[in-house]
Formats: C-alpha cells, structure tokens, sequence
C-alpha cells in the first residue's frame, strides 16, 4: 500500500524585541545567567506583568505578512505546570483567543506554489533555562531568558513531505526575518519547532492517528526527523499494528524518534483566562499603520524580480530568501549593473567568498557599487572576463575599488592587435603537432591554443580577440 | 487622651502644630504594642527600630514639608511587600521573605512620610476568616479575647482597634478588610476593583483582590483613598480613571438620597441582634434624610459557590510559584518531584492546601466548562444584579456580617461555617464594586457589629459622604475596647 504523510507544524519564534513581554529587562543572548532579571521576571511574590506593545506588535506585523485575520479582541491565558526554569508556576500565553487567525504562506515545491495554512499565531513568554551541574548533585536556573517574547505559529495539517516542512520553515523564516522580528535561528533556538505527524493510505480522508515530535532544533533534522518518523509509522502500520498517540522526542545523535510520554501522562494545562492583565484590544486603525508599514515581502519581491528583472525563477527565489541579499542585489541593478549578470556574480564568487568567513551579506566588504565599477570596466574591454575573478576576490579582500587593483597590479586587458598577433605565431610555431590535428578537423584544439596565450600573458589578452585572430590563422 | 488612640487627623494636626512629636507619638503606640501585644497578637513582624528611626527622621521635616502622612504609625497586612522588610503571607513558605521592591501602595504611603510600625498578622495567603489560618499565631479580638477579630485581615484590624496603630492597610478578596473591621469596631473600605494598585500585592485571587484603608473613622479612610489610589503603570488592571479629592465630600448632606436595602440580606441565618443594629442604622439614616428603598439583588444565594470557584481557581495559579525553588522554605525531598511535594506539604497550611485542590478541579480538563466557566457567568448575572439595583438607588445598605464576632476555634473545623461568614461580602467583590464596613453598634455583650455601604462602580465618594454623615450622628466609632 502506498501512504502520504499528514504534517502540522507548530513553531516558536523568538521576537527580537529590546526588553522582555512582561517587564523592561533586556532580552540581550550570552550574558551571565540571572543578570538580566527583576522581581517581575524572576516571579516574586506581589509582581505583575505589563505587556511590552512593541512584542503585540511584532505578532500583528507577522500575521499581517502571513495573510491573519488579526483579532480586535484577544486575551492573555495562563498554563500552569511545575518546572524550576518555569518561576511563576505558569506561563503566561494565549489559548481561546489568540491575536492572529487564519491565515496562510506559499511555498514552493518542485516548481509548483503550494499555500500552507496558518492556524494561528499567538504570543507568549519564554521560560528559563536549567542548566545541570557537572557533579550531577545539583542543577542550576538561568532566568535571563525567561519572558522573552515568543511567537508561537500553528500550521495547517497541510504539509505532505519532509521536503514541504523543510520549505515552509524556511519561508517562515524567510518571512521572520524580513519583518525583523525575529532572526529565526534554529540552531541558537530562536526558532524552534515540534512537529505533528500521521500517516494515512494515499486516497483516505480521515487521518491517522498522529504523534508530535520535539526537539527539532535545526533545518536539516526537520527533515531526518520527519522522515524518520514517517517511516517508522508505514512500518507500525505494515505490521498489521496501531500507531500509539505520544509526544516523541527527536534524538540527533541517534538518528530516531522515541518515545517521551504518552496520551494518558499529557499535561493538564489547566489554562485559564489571564487575570493579572486585561484583555488585548487592537484598534483597526493601529493595523493598518502597521500594513502601511510592512516591507516588501519575499513573494512579492520575487514576482517582481522575474517580471522586471527577467531572472530566472531559481534566481529570484534565492536572492529574496534574505531582504538584504535583495536589498544588495537590487542596489548593483539600480548602479547600473545588468540584473542577470550582477545575480551571477552574487550567486557565484560573492556568497562563495561570504561562506567560506561565514559572514551575512550585510558584513560583505564588497559593496555594490564597487561590483557595478567592475562590470564597467569589463564591458568597455579594460578587464577580461576572466582577470575579472582575480580583481574580484582583491576586491573583496581590500574593500578597494576595481580601477585601481587593475592598474597596480598592471591587470589590463592586452588588445592591441600586433601584439597579440606575435603571441599568437608564437604559440602556433611552439605546438606543431597540435596545429596538424586542428586542421585535420579537431577544432575543439581552438581553446587549447586559446589557453596557450592566455597563460602567456596571465589571462589579460582580451579573449574575443584571441578567438578571431586564432582562427584566421589557423585556419591559412 | 492617650496618643495612640488618635486618629490620623488628630494626629496631624497637633505634629503639625508641635503640640506632639513624632517620637512621643511613636514611644506612645510601641508602649501600647508593648502593653496589649501579648494579649492581642496583631503583628507577624514589629518593626521598633526601624519606627524609632523614621519618627526621628519624620521630626526633622514636620513644619518644612507638607506630607499628610509625615510622622504616623501604620500596621501593613502582611501580605503587602515591604523592601528588605520581612513579608511572610502568615505562611510558613514564606518564612523568610525579604522582598525586594516595595509595593505601589506602601511606596505612596512613604512619599506621604508614613512610619511602618509592623506587618500584621493574616489568614496564610488571605485565605480565611479568622485569622485563625495564620502559619504563626492567630490573632485576638481586643473586644473579647477569646473571640476571633475576623479574618483575613484580622491582624491590621485588631491592630487599628487596639490602638496599636494610627491606622493600617489590609487586602479584600472576598470580605477579608470589612468583616474584621466589623468584627473589631472599625472602619474599613474594599475599594472598586482597579481602583487601588495591586503591584506588590501578593495574590490570593486577582480579579477579586484589592487594597484598602482600615481606619478608627471615615475621615480617615478618605485621607488614605486620596494616597492610595490612582492608576499605576505597573498594574495593567489599575484603571486610569480620575480620582477626586475624597475628603471634600465629607461633612455634604444626604438629603434625599436613595439606599437600596436588599431583601436577601435580611433572611434565615443573620443573627437577631445584628438584624436590630443594623435596622436602627437604616432608620438613623432615614433620620439624616436618606430614602430607603427595599431592592433585590436575586443571584445573592449563588455568590458563594461561584467565588470558592473563581478564588480558588485563581489561587491554584497563583500559589504555583511557591515551589522552594528561588525562596522562602525550601524542604530538600530525593528529586525534583519529591521536593515540590515535600516543600509545598511542610510550608502550606491545611486550608491553603484545600483551596489549591478545589482551584485544580476546578480548572481540571472536562471540569473547567461546568465549573470555573459556569461560575464567572454566575458572576456576571450577579454584578448585573448590581447594575440594575444601582439605577434605582445611589448607594445600597447590608449588615457586613452574618453574625456579631464568634468565638475562637467556633468554626476552624467547619469550613463551610467558616465560608457562610462572608456570606454578604462576598457579592460585592464578585460586582467589583466599592464598599464600607462602620461600626453601627454593640450587642448585649458589647460585641461591634458593622454596617456595610456598597456603592456604584468608582464611586466611593457617596459611600464614603454616607458612611461620614452617620458616623457624625452615632458616637459608635468613639467607643474602644476595655485593654
């Protein structure tokens, strides 16, 4: 029998907001454990939370970006459990109405746009962080990160493979991060994500009975854990046996998926209305300032770069994955670069030279303006297409502009035609042998005779040039 | 007259006029503490020194600063934080509790340059109607020693009727300001609901929680309303709404206005003695030119089973954070689990213990619909029962209590005894509204019985220019207990 797979995803983002949901403490990452807490965060008796807009804000930007409806009435609810990095005994989140309804995102798979629902989007608190001590007798509590804002984003059961919840984490995240509201980095955990799986016989309606697998904690084990997962199931069911239902937890070191608790030991939240603070109301005009305010998104962004830069569709997807990737490539076209040449050489040598620092677009010490600069210089002949890798990488590795690395390092390109015409009998009187098997018919030889000059003159000879005199004379 | 048994106002004016000091009034309410304490038990914690240093520091200012408060002596419920001074919640989980910030309410009251004198004495967590409850010690009622002073707030009363105190805050949830103030012969003011911050309160229930004044007289409660209350950015359910100057509505007259008297409130159970007191208060009323007008307020039977829902609910939640993890009491178990349960059964008290299982049910998966869900719509019908009353009348006239004070150990075994005793102050915190507790007469035992004035919605004014308008006509509130 053949089975599809039936995926919902719920992720958590972190939202990069300067102080925590609750209180004024900064959310900075990395500092001494307990040095950004107060009596609020640390749940001292007789504290109260405040809500920080800016955190509601985000959420509303988010669900805006992810086609909400977003609530005009929505309220804080409160889940209670006992966990030491947990201070007040609950947390404080949202449940009957959360601030974002409804909505979807797009994604892409093999060549086809698929929408992906959102259930919902609500915002809650981040909890602590225990951390074990080495001798095993004691564990400690980190509250610096407890009451950062969060945003927890529901799917749709809509996701089918491995391969589609890889793609709508990505655009997820693509989407995050273009808003700045969170930096959606799986790795350090500001964005995680627990994944809903069941699988049915391809044709069946009802679902089958579902797990939830956790701790996911980077692109590429949503993946292995969702196909992990999947197949353990088919081959549960092959058995002739019953998929239990159970949260399970991802093990990366092992490669699998096993059991953590199940149906009967699931927590009983017992959520309730959150008293402390009043309900949420949005006016309808606070949202539309803030879709006025909404950058451009990467859908968009992409269309457009195929209609009116004429990129190819994998082009345009890659470089709106990121705003500033778009935003650096959109900058070179608007200097003047050719949009199909300048996303090559991003594509190409700009993001080869960015990984192997591991460095973002942003810390590039090459600007567009100096790869427009560039692209003149091979356009009216001064630079070779292939000298232009070399002043390329010195660019990139001086922040100096291309005019001056091809006169100091004497870089121009050789197109005075004597020249190249004693270069060329040279090379042809140096190989007669290869000269014989050209003219008997082996034309490929041209670029070997190309090549030939080219290292006799370190790549500046200007190629087209070559070319045309080469086989004119070859050809004699 | 003996100093500690001025009022506020008293008190102020002769600082003001350096006919007293503020030591002299100091050694005079520590003398006082020194001389009835023993009997009374009031305070969890008696902050002398700190008290004897402030008086000096007050002394220095009186006559160069105008602060309405500079100089007087104050008992703090012990469930609001002071910084750096012990807060206990009269639980043993919170033995040794150093907050570290000082609550909205008492920073306003030191702004005004009020003198802490002690943390009185409470049912753990609020949790109570005795005081009987208290982790440490329970509390007597200075008229009748072998009576309780009521509860929660028993301590803070006991404390303002004993003259152990110019005058002292405490906290209402469900009656826990007014029936001990009834109980203990003085005033005492459950504000609307946001009216007063909450922040450094520490919760029992907070939709129902609020902070009020227990005073010797009214005029008191109003001084304290005009400190106390107000918006505060660190309290999102405080409201932003205007507050008057409560004291220039003091001395105006009643003509005409209406008092709504519920027919509810006059039924099988209250005791007969309290039914006459407060009968005689109603017709003094009528006497200085109020209307009274008998109304119905028909959810009342309901208002008990719906508060020990939402309260306890509301506590389960709240008291989680007691965990022995970060402070207070802490009884190491073999893990984690063991710890918790360990921590939690040494440093609750069996009525704490109660209510956090009834809360847990409460909102249990398959019980919260019939249960906590079921009791907040009660809760609406009862406080539009209040809505519709207060169309009719301005303000509306109850005993505060079911009975005059009952004696020690009556009822600690019965809760539901216990429960019925806030039988006619419970709806108001259910409505949110404001309401007063003054002292409207004795029993033949001279035991204080409290009357209790609800008003609308912020509207503590008219209750207030009520409540001070009988109290100018009866000499009840001058009346103190034989020490």
């Amino acid at each position: 029998m053949k089975y599809e797979a039936v995926i919902g995803l719920e992720v958590h983002a972190q939202m990069l907001t300067d102080a925590k949901i609750f209180c004024g403490c900064s959310t900075k990452f990395g500092s001494e454990p307990n040095t950004q807490t107060c009596p609020v965060c640390i749940g001292m008796p007789g504290v109260l939370p405040v809500l920080n807009k800016k955190a509601l804000e985000f959420a509303i930007k988010t669900g805006l970006s992810m086609n909400c409806n977003i609530s005009q009435y929505s309220r804080f609810a409160r889940k209670n459990y006992f966990y030491p990095d947990l201070p007040k005994g609950y947390q404080i989140s949202q449940y009957e109405l959360p601030i974002c309804e409804k909505g979807y995102i797009e994604i892409i798979v093999e060549g086809e746009v698929k929408k992906i629902g959102i259930t919902r989007i609500h915002i809650e608190e981040d909890a602590g962080k225990n951390i074990h001590g080495e001798d095993g007798n004691y564990s400690f509590v980190d509250l610096n990160r407890a009451g950062v804002p969060l945003m927890e984003i529901v799917s749709e059961p809509d996701i089918r493979s491995p391969r589609e919840a890889v793609e709508f984490m990505k655009k997820l995240r693509t989407i995050l991060r273009y808003l700045g509201v969170s930096d959606g980095n799986m790795e350090q955990g500001s964005l995680r994500c627990d994944a809903n799986v069941s699988v049915r016989p391809i044709g069946q309606k009802e679902y089958g009975t579902r797990t939830e697998v956790k701790n996911i904690n980077s692109f590429r084990f949503v993946e292995k854990a969702l196909d992990y997962e999947i197949k353990r199931q088919i081959k549960v069911l092959e058995e002739g046996r019953k998929i239990i239902q159970e949260t399970r937890l991802w093990d990366s070191d092992k490669g699998i998926t096993e059991s953590m608790r199940g149906k009967e030991e699931a927590h009983d939240y017992r959520y309730f209305p959150e008293p402390d603070l009043v309900p949420i109301m949005v006016d309808q005009r606070w949202i539309d300032e803030i879709r006025k305010s909404l950058p451009e998104l990467p859908d968009i962004k992409r269309k457009r770069f195929v209609s009116e830069c004429s990129l190819p569709d994998y082009d345009a997807d890659f470089l709106t994955s990121e705003r500033q990737l778009a935003d650096w490539f959109e900058e070179a076209v608007k200097l003047g670069g050719q949009p199909k040449i300048v996303a090559n050489w991003i594509l190409g040598d700009l993001l080869r030279l960015l990984n192997e620092e591991n460095k973002s677009i942003e810390e590039s010490p090459l600007k567009p303006k100096q790869l427009v600069g560039m692209l003149r210089l091979i356009e009216n002949g001064t630079i070779s297409g292939k000298i232009a890798k070399t002043v390329f990488s010195e660019m990139y590795k001086t922040g100096r502009d291309a005019e001056i690395i091809v006169k100091e390092k004497g870089l121009l390109q050789i197109s005075d035609k004597g020249e190249i015409d004693i270069l060329i009998d040279e090379v042809i009187a140096k190989h007669p042998k290869e000269v014989e098997r050209f003219k008997s018919g082996e034309e490929k030889l041209l670029g070997f005779f190309v090549g030939q000059v080219m290292k006799l003159t370190k790549g500046k000879a200007n190629p087209q040039m070559v070319n045309e005199i080469l086989k004119k004379k070859l050809s004699h | 007259m003996e100093l500690y048994s001025l009022t506020i106002s008293e008190a102020r004016s002769l600082l003001d006029r350096r006919e007293i000091t503020a030591k002299e009034l100091v050694n005079s309410i520590t003398a006082r503490i020194d001389t009835v304490e023993d009997r009374i038990k009031s305070f969890v914690t008696v902050t002398k020194e700190h008290a004897f240093h402030a008086s000096e520091e007050a002394q220095k200012k009186i006559g160069k600063e105008t602060k309405m408060l500079l100089g007087i002596p104050f008992a703090i419920k012990d469930n609001i934080c002071t910084k750096d001074i012990l807060t206990t919640c009269s639980s043993k989980i919170l033995f040794n509790l150093m907050p570290l910030y000082e609550s909205t309410v008492t920073s306003r009251l030191k702004e005004e340059g009020y003198i802490l004198i002690g943390k009185a004495n409470m049912d753990e967590f609020a949790m109570g109607s005795s005081t009987e409850n208290s982790g440490f010690h329970i509390t007597r009622n200075p008229w009748d020693i072998e009576r309780s002073p009521g509860g929660s707030s028993g301590g803070p009363a006991a404390a303002v009727s004993a003259d152990e105190c110019i005058a002292a805050l405490g906290s209402d949830t469900g009656g826990s300001i007014r029936q001990p103030s009834a109980f203990c012969g003085v005033v005492g003011l459950k504000p609307t609901y946001g009216r007063i911050s909450r922040y450094g309160l520490i919760a029992f229930a907070s939709s129902l929680d609020q902070i009020g004044p227990i005073t010797k007289d009214v005029r008191d409660s109003a001084i304290l309303m005009n400190i106390i209350s107000g918006h505060d950015p660190l309290d999102s359910t405080s409201a932003p709404i205007q507050v008057p100057d409560f004291t220039s509505i003091l001395g105006k007259d009643i003509k005409g206005l209406k008092i709504g008297v519920p027919k509810e409130y006059f039924i099988k159970g209250i005791d007969s003695e309290v039914e006459i007191l407060v009968k005689d208060a109603i017709r003094q009323l009528e006497l200085i030119g109020a209307i009274p007008i008998e109304v119905s307020l028909p959810h009342t039977d309901y208002a008990i089973s719906a508060y020990y829902i939402i309260a306890t609910s509301e506590a389960s939640s709240n008291l989680a954070r007691y965990d022995g993890m970060k402070y207070g009491l802490r009884t190491e178990g073999k893990d984690l689990i063991d710890t918790y349960m360990k921590t939690r059964a040494y440093g609750f008290g069996a009525e704490v213990k109660r209510r956090i299982m009834l809360g847990t049910y409460a909102l249990s998966a398959g019980y919260y619909e019939a249960y906590y869900k079921k009791a907040q719509q009660v809760r609406t019908l009862i406080k539009e029962d209040f809505d519709r009353v207060f169309k009719k009348v301005d303000i509306i006239v109850t005993p505060t209590t079911p009975t005059p004070p009952f004696k020690l150990g009556e009822k600690i075994e019965d809760p539901l005894q216990m429960y019925l005793s806030d039988i006619f102050t419970i709806s108001v915190n259910l409505a949110g509204v404001p309401a007063i507790s003054i002292p409207c007469g004795f029993t033949k035992n001279d035991l204080p019985v409290g009357l209790q004035i609800i008003g609308k919605h912020f509207d503590e004014e008219t209750i207030l220019k009520v409540a001070y308008a009988y109290e100018q006509s009866t000499e009840w509130h001058k009346r103190k207990p034989n020490l």
